[in-house]
């Protein structure tokens, strides 16, 4: 290779600087080789693949290649290999599920992405809820916590208008406004207070007994154990027709509270009412968003086994 | 402005080198330790070792797969890649000391691409015969028997190259099946690319580019020359004793003679294509044949041996004024030297006993603190943990989960009665465990309580320890 260079001279540019010049050497015969090879293989390439920008899409290339097709082709395989799984998590028997250990873990794994997207918008990604949203983590359930309770609810929601066997159907926590006076709602809230073991005014909470027992009780029950205690329509098929009365007033004689346990939490809830709402999640009864009913059972195991499950 | 002259050129066509058959001490030590390293990479993953039958039998296995690195009796675990890193630090501290003690020794007898060239060499010998055959080969024009000479030497080069890459692959995977699937066609493409590639440049690295490896595309010389010091063993020329050089001839009066006569032998053994003579040059990976080369040389002519030598840099001036050749142990036990060896054992000890304290169960504990802490209806507090619970044994152990016994908490784990955790051979386990204190227990009312998780191998009376935190419900 040194044959090139000999002695013969060699031109410059004819630029000087300082006396400085630069010698016009050719680039070397495989460099400009390749370069032309590199401009022979892009142009391929763009014919080929995607690549010219147009006003609303780039030209498709004649492989028909596209990034979004083979994201959809990986999502679509990953369908299929869990095809099997997803159809048998479809039709197996809630009651069952803990039988079979390898749907029941391929359903938790499942029933925590489906969690993820659709349920920590209100119940929060550690499932530990937030004032009106229940906690999934405790043991105190207002719907019930065996993983079919679970399931039903997930499926049907909690006093919404789209399925007809949403829960709650048979009412709200009314307002008190203008039913009690404001010292009633005091005392009362003292009275709930006691009533969960927690300290109180007790003099107020006296004064608040009967004030319960005439305007509470009806659904929170003589002791406040709420109407809810057992909602078992799953082991009493007449108990499913008589749902409305489910009113899912929650159980007050215990440490959870659903808005918070506070004296004014409780007045407030008191004076203006509550009616918690959750949509029914089945597709059947929100065609675009809502979840298949593999998904609903993956989401009842999911939360069954974050450890209030019953 | 004038043309640069012809030597100005900084390109150099490779000139290619034929380096001639030697005999002597240091051809011997490099023989061996061609035996030794090559023996023990082409063999290694042969060896069998029983580890029970939950787990593979390959004595040195790196399973990718299961991300776990089995060496004789040694598994490690991905969690303990600090062995990895303290083994490279060995070498480092290893090539630190053997560099300033002996220079290039690394290059001149273990380095992969010197045994593997001496390799490839040691058959074009055999194929092609010696230097000036090999020269003669080289010169003359193609013809049947070059031709053949050449597809033959090629062949057992591929051959050669082939067995490398087979042997690494096996290194990653059971070996006897691993063979079985390769000859058969059923082994992974992954097997056969890594071995097409490793053929391929063993053979490229070994048999086409040799020294060129070393000059031009290796760190290594470069960095090596910043740990050496004057004390530091090279091949070395004793100009002193063998200029002015010339032939051998009877001694005149008046005309000075020295032992250099000048008969090229430490040139023609040179792998590296360079004349020693020339002082110390970047090119010398100091493998030391030159050395055999001018001791038989000397020895015929009835001279004493060591006109080349292993040599330091203070020799020269040393010697020049008459003094005595040092030994060579003078070099290597030196403050440095022994200061590395220290700090390398120091590595190397702690090592060993971090590997011997090493436990066969281990647990890890994360707390889950979203939320913090769970009320449940009775008013009992619980946290959440998330436990892994490693088994390392060849068997599946039963695990017994405890806390210690000062607090007044309880545990529970999830989807399990009890507290008893089956943990499979060699795997690790993930559960989740409820700690509990009761309703208006110090525990429950305590922002923070310590506490420690305790597990027992139930078959081996091994235990393990977590120190964790409770998070209580603050009341004022």
């Amino acid at each position: 290779m040194s044959k090139h260079d000999d002695k013969k001279e060699v031109e410059t540019t004819g630029h000087s600087w300082d006396g400085i010049e630069e010698y016009n050497n050719p680039l070397p015969r495989w460099w400009v080789w390749v370069f032309y090879a590199t401009i022979v293989w892009g142009i391929g390439y763009t014919i080929a693949y995607p690549a010219w920008p147009g006003l609303r899409s780039a030209t498709a290339g004649i492989l028909g290649f596209s990034t979004r097709a083979q994201v959809q082709e990986q999502i679509d395989a990953v369908d299929a290999a869990n095809a099997a799984m997803v159809s048998e998590l479809e039709s197996v028997d809630l009651a069952t599920l803990a039988d079979h250990p390898e749907l029941n873990g391929f359903a938790e794994n499942m029933g925590a992405a489906v969690f993820r997207a659709n349920c920590v918008q209100c119940h929060g990604s550690g499932a530990a809820g937030a004032k009106g949203y229940p906690n999934l983590l405790d043991d105190d359930w207002i719907w019930g916590g065996r993983i079919e309770e679970i399931a039903f609810t997930v499926t049907n929601g909690i006093r919404n208008e789209q399925s007809m066997d949403t829960r709650g159907y048979g009412g709200v926590m009314p307002s008190f406004d203008g039913v009690l006076s404001h010292e009633e709602i005091t005392n009362v809230a003292s009275y709930v207070q006691l009533l969960a073991g927690e300290a109180t005014d007790e003099a107020a909470a006296a004064e608040g007994e009967d004030i319960f027992l005439d305007n509470c009780a009806s659904c929170h029950g003589e002791e406040g154990q709420g109407s809810l205690a057992t909602t078992r329509e799953f082991e009493d098929p007449e108990y499913a027709t008589a749902s409305d009365e489910m009113t899912g007033a929650p159980r007050l004689n215990d440490k959870v509270w659903l808005y918070g346990g506070d004296l004014a939490t409780l007045e407030e809830t008191i004076l203006n009412g509550r009616g918690g709402v959750m949509p029914a999640w089945l597709e059947d009864y929100r065609p675009a968003s809502g979840l298949t009913q593999a998904e609903v059972n993956a989401v009842a195991a999911y939360v069954h086994q974050l450890g209030g499950g019953q | 402005m004038s043309a640069p002259a012809p030597q100005d050129q900084l390109y150099a066509a490779r000139e290619p080198v034929f380096p001639r058959r030697v005999k002597g001490k240091f051809r011997n030590l490099k023989w061996v330790i061609m035996l030794i390293t090559l023996g023990i990479y082409y063999l290694a993953p042969w060896i069998r070792w029983d580890r029970g039958p939950e787990l593979p039998d390959q004595a040195i296995l790196v399973d990718l797969a299961h991300r776990r690195f089995f060496f004789f009796w040694i598994e490690i675990w991905p969690h303990e890649f600090y062995f990895v890193a303290g083994l490279l630090i060995m070498a480092g501290l290893g090539l630190f000391l053997f560099t300033s003690a002996m220079g290039r020794v690394w290059c001149g007898y273990t380095c992969p691409q010197t045994v593997w060239t001496d390799l490839f060499i040691l058959v074009e010998r055999w194929v092609e015969g010696d230097r000036n055959a090999r020269v003669r080969l080289w010169k003359s024009k193609w013809d049947a028997r070059k031709l053949r000479l050449r597809l033959t030497k090629w062949a057992a080069w591929v051959v050669i190259a082939l067995a490398t890459g087979g042997a690494w692959v096996f290194y990653f995977t059971d070996a006897p099946t691993l063979a079985v699937d390769l000859v058969t066609g059923q082994a992974h493409p992954i097997a056969y690319t890594t071995m097409l590639i490793l053929t391929a440049t063993t053979f490229f690295f070994g048999g086409i580019a040799r020294e060129q490896v070393c000059i031009y595309a290796c760190p290594w010389p470069r960095i090596q020359a910043a740990m050496m010091d004057e004390d530091t063993l090279t091949i070395g020329y004793r100009d002193w004793r063998g200029e002015p050089r010339g032939k051998l001839k009877k001694a005149e009066p008046g005309v000075q003679q020295g032992d250099c006569i000048d008969c090229m032998a430490c040139v023609n053994v040179c792998p590296m294509g360079i004349d020693i003579r020339n002082g110390q040059q970047m090119e010398c990976i100091t493998c030391g044949l030159c050395i055999d080369a001018c001791d038989d040389v000397m020895a015929k002519i009835g001279k004493p041996r060591g006109l080349i030598d292993y040599l330091a840099l203070n020799d020269e001036p040393r010697e020049r004024a008459g003094a005595q050749p040092r030994p060579v142990w003078k070099h290597i036990f030196r403050p440095r030297t022994i200061l590395y060896t220290a700090l390398w054992s120091i590595v190397g000890f702690g090592l060993v006993f971090a590997l011997f304290i090493r436990p066969d169960i281990e647990m890890t504990v994360s707390p889950i603190r979203n939320p913090t802490f769970i009320t449940l209806s009775d008013g009992t507090i619980r946290n959440v943990y998330d436990v892994r619970l490693r088994n390392k044994h060849g068997s599946q152990e039963l695990f017994g989960l405890a806390l210690n016994s000062e607090t007044d908490l309880e545990l529970s784990v999830e989807g399990v009665d009890g507290s008893l955790v089956l943990v499979p051979a060699d795997s690790m386990e993930i559960i989740r465990v409820y700690v509990q204190a009761g309703p208006d227990s110090t525990a429950a009312t305590t922002d923070r309580t310590d506490f420690t998780f305790w597990v027992t191998d139930l078959s081996t009376n091994e235990r393990a320890s977590v120190d964790t935190i409770f998070n209580g419900k603050e009341t004022n």
